[in-house]
């Protein structure tokens, strides 16, 4: 506690959906407790039509997103991590509370995932060099493969890891020109909502990450049902949730990452502090392959 | 003519001069080794100009074969760190020297313009959002080597000597020292003569990004020095890029070392055009390909080759085309057409031009007022040219463009291979087969279809035959900086 008479401001932590930062529509808060269950702040509870309206906002800001430049999309992600360097000092408080860090120990943490999005700037313009590329056809046609982002992609957050974890699930995603909702650390979800701050000054245009804060149940079965969601990553859901929306998502063949997927071991969870991968960027890929003929000038023209 | 109504001068362009005042030009600089600026060590000196005026812009330490010396000790110093530092550290290193570039870019763009007579549009344009993608897209690799497809873990090779032309100082910079630092290498890089003030201001970027001495040595000066750096036993990895003639000199001088070598040398660009092409798409590329930079460009389309049915058609196009570029002050942002580089360069290209006429092409240029100062050549056509003139065969690095024609499409490619040269070509053409069909019987690097002289730092830009070896930019651009 500090020395200081002063009364500190509290902040009112709101969700950020379509660049905005509204309250739940259905007016419910649930209770934010730290480590030690001190009381940190009541967040909005999403409800299904929260989800609903995060989709519509992601799918509006796909096409703008999905159509910019890699080189425009590699930009911003690396603003963000310019934004968020110069609020480390923030996070690195709300990381300590969240998962019962030393504020040090939070630092560090926060510091990798600035990291992190200079990694994934760095992919946008250089995975359809990786997973792309022209095939060699048995006959007269120009055959080029390149990747396409998915579209909008439903993410339910890790639980454990509020922040390095969350921009990790979140960063591979936008990075290939999907769109996303996320939904945050139910137990721990200020992290994820101040990020919403951060992007939302980071020139990413509004809709291209909704942040909702909530039970990953109560959202993960309408976004994992939604026909207009293309692919949900089930990373924060337990085994038995990621089953049940699994099947849901099969309704429109949704694609899939399953907690195991990106997990090392049976019983740990995915360990964000290594080297990610490409795992999380191949998985909210299509292949697009165009087929041209290359018609034919004969055996002539100089060979030198 | 009699007219009421004079829309000539009623149209003309009033003078819009970008400032000077954005950039700051020291009356001297030194050569930057081990984070310093030092003096040469012979104290030799030389003047770089503003070749729109000949107004001398500074003066500059010339390095001799000592200060080679020098600047590769501090290099293979700094070496064992850089290389050793995680990758993700030198990519952030890299986005801040993307960063700053961005940031000083009107700066860089108006000095770039001095020292080298190109247009500010130019500068503003092209060279300098180059310059910075090249360093942002560069910094992505830095921590990413292993997914490059070179295998796990690839190496850098050690101390790389670079050596680079005046045509695009900056740009030519950045495509040289960006792969090179990503991929955890140090550089000596030595500026042409005429044009080495952007890389001395680049110089001061690495000091604001707090890049560790020694990463990168800067070495202004002559044909000696570029040639002692590459003769270098302390140089693990040669980048030229320049001339075929000294290019062909380096690969003899590294002739049974174990150094790597890459080349960017001439060309004699073909730009096909076809009868079915849509025209004025078409003039433009033409337009682009030869006069963009003064036609001082390697990949220049420097050979117009016009399907005959459409010959005329074309070159009237052409010719009203080019009666309406502006020739003059590099400055004024509405000027297309630039200073020539040097005295030298003007007197290459005008004796080239005297022998295209000699030789019995027919020339033609615009009606043009050439400022009386500083070095001047006009936008020039031949046509009539045959495959046997000088004109189609050397490279002229100048704002002048060979026209030629053929009959069928295999006549087209055996014309555009008719050349030593294999860096450049153009395909214009509706039909999306025939381009596919010509591309693949074009013996060139790079080869655009309906568009003309678009680079991309993720593209890779490199010649075939005498056009030099080794690709720049994209995935394919860390090859030279690896032991692979």
């Amino acid at each position: 506690m500090s020395e200081s008479s002063r009364l500190s401001v509290l902040k009112t932590y709101k969700l950020y959906v379509g660049g905005k930062f509204p309250r739940s529509e259905s007016g419910r808060v649930y209770e934010v407790a730290d480590a030690k269950d001190t009381w940190l702040a009541n967040v909005p509870l999403s409800s299904r039509k929260d989800a609903r309206d995060a989709v519509v906002a992601a799918r509006k800001a796909f096409g703008g997103w999905s159509g910019a430049t890699a080189y425009n999309r590699g930009q911003v992600l690396y603003r963000v991590a310019e934004m968020l360097e110069g609020r480390k000092g923030q996070f690195a408080r709300e990381v300590a509370q969240a998962e019962g860090l030393s504020t040090s120990e939070a630092a560090l943490v926060v510091e990798a995932a600035v990291d992190r999005w200079v990694w994934y700037a760095g992919w946008t313009d250089k995975i359809a060099q990786v997973v792309g590329g022209a095939n060699p056809v048995a006959g007269p046609y120009f055959n080029l493969s390149t990747p396409e982002p998915t579209g909008v992609v439903a993410v339910l957050a890790p639980q454990e890891s509020s922040f390095l974890g969350l921009v990790s699930v979140i960063a591979p995603v936008i990075a290939t020109g999907n769109t996303a909702v996320v939904v945050a650390s139910e137990r721990a979800p200020l992290p994820a909502l101040s990020l919403g701050e951060v992007l939302a000054t980071s020139d990413l245009p509004g809709g291209v990450v909704n942040v909702l804060s909530g039970k990953a149940a109560e959202l993960g079965v309408p976004l994992a049902a939604h026909q207009d969601v293309n692919a949900i990553d089930l990373t924060g859901a337990d085994p038995e949730l990621a089953r049940e929306l699994e099947i849901a998502a099969a309704d429109n063949l949704k694609r899939v990452l399953r907690p195991q997927d990106v997990r090392d071991t049976e019983e740990a969870g995915p360990d964000f502090a290594a080297d990610p991968g490409l795992t999380r960027l191949t998985a909210f890929l299509e292949t697009k392959t165009v087929w041209h003929p290359t018609g034919s000038l004969g055996a002539s023209g100089s060979a030198y | 003519m009699a007219s009421a109504f004079d829309t000539a001068s009623a149209f003309a362009y009033a003078p819009a001069p970008e400032s000077r005042s954005v950039v700051d030009i020291a009356p001297s600089y030194g050569l930057f080794i081990d984070g310093e600026f030092t003096e040469a060590a012979g104290g030799k000196v030389f003047k770089t100009v503003s070749p729109s005026t000949e107004e001398v812009l500074s003066e500059v330490a010339q390095a001799g074969a000592e200060d080679v010396d020098r600047a590769v000790a501090a290099a293979r110093r700094a070496f064992g760190k850089w290389s050793a530092l995680p990758g993700a550290e030198r990519a952030k290193y890299l986005f801040r020297i993307a960063r700053i570039i961005q940031e000083r870019s009107r700066e860089l763009a108006v000095l770039e313009t001095l020292d080298n007579g190109k247009p500010i549009k130019e500068t503003r344009d092209a060279d300098l959002p180059l310059v910075a993608a090249h360093f942002f897209y560069y910094a992505g690799w830095a921590d990413k080597l292993d997914h490059a497809g070179y295998g796990r873990d690839p190496r850098p090779l050690g101390v790389a000597g670079q050596v680079i032309p005046w045509n695009f100082p900056l740009l030519m910079l950045a495509w040289k020292i960006a792969p090179a630092l990503a991929a955890g290498n140090t550089v000596v890089l030595k500026p042409a003569e005429t044009t080495p003030l952007s890389a001395l201001f680049f110089a001061d970027i690495c000091r604001q990004a707090g890049l560790p001495r020694g990463v990168v040595n800067i070495l202004p000066g002559y044909g000696d020095a570029g040639a002692a750096l590459v003769a270098h036993e302390g140089v693990d990895k040669v980048a030229f890029t320049g001339s075929t003639a000294v290019g062909k000199a380096i690969a003899r001088q590294v002739a049974g070392t174990r150094k790597k070598v890459t080349l960017e040398l001439g060309g004699k660009g073909a730009n096909i055009v076809f009868d079915d092409a849509p025209i004025d798409q078409a003039v433009e590329g033409i337009v682009t390909g030869i006069f963009f930079n003064q036609g001082q460009v390697c990949c220049a389309g420097s050979r117009l080759l016009v399907q005959e049915s459409i010959q005329d058609e074309l070159l009237d196009a052409l010719k009203r085309r080019l009666s309406t570029m502006r020739l003059g002050d590099p400055l004024d942002k509405n000027t297309d057409i630039g200073a020539i580089n040097s005295a030298e360069q003007l007197a290459r290209i005008t004796a080239l031009a005297d022998t295209g006429e000699a030789e019995g092409a027919e020339r033609w240029s615009p009606e043009c007022e050439l400022p009386s100062a500083g070095y001047w050549f006009a936008p020039t056509l031949f046509t009539g040219v045959t495959q046997a003139h000088t004109i189609a065969r050397d490279e002229i690095f100048g704002p002048v463009l060979s026209v030629l024609s053929f009959r069928t499409p295999d006549e087209a490619v055996a014309k555009a291979n008719n050349s030593q040269y294999g860096l450049s070509a153009g395909i214009w053409t509706e039909k999306g087969s025939r381009i596919l069909a010509v591309a693949n019987k074009l013996r060139a690097g790079v080869v655009w279809a309906n568009t003309f002289n678009k680079f991309d730092p993720t593209s890779p830009f490199g010649g075939y035959k005498e056009s030099g070896f080794g690709r720049e930019g994209g995935r394919h651009g860390l090859e030279a900086y690896l032991d692979v």
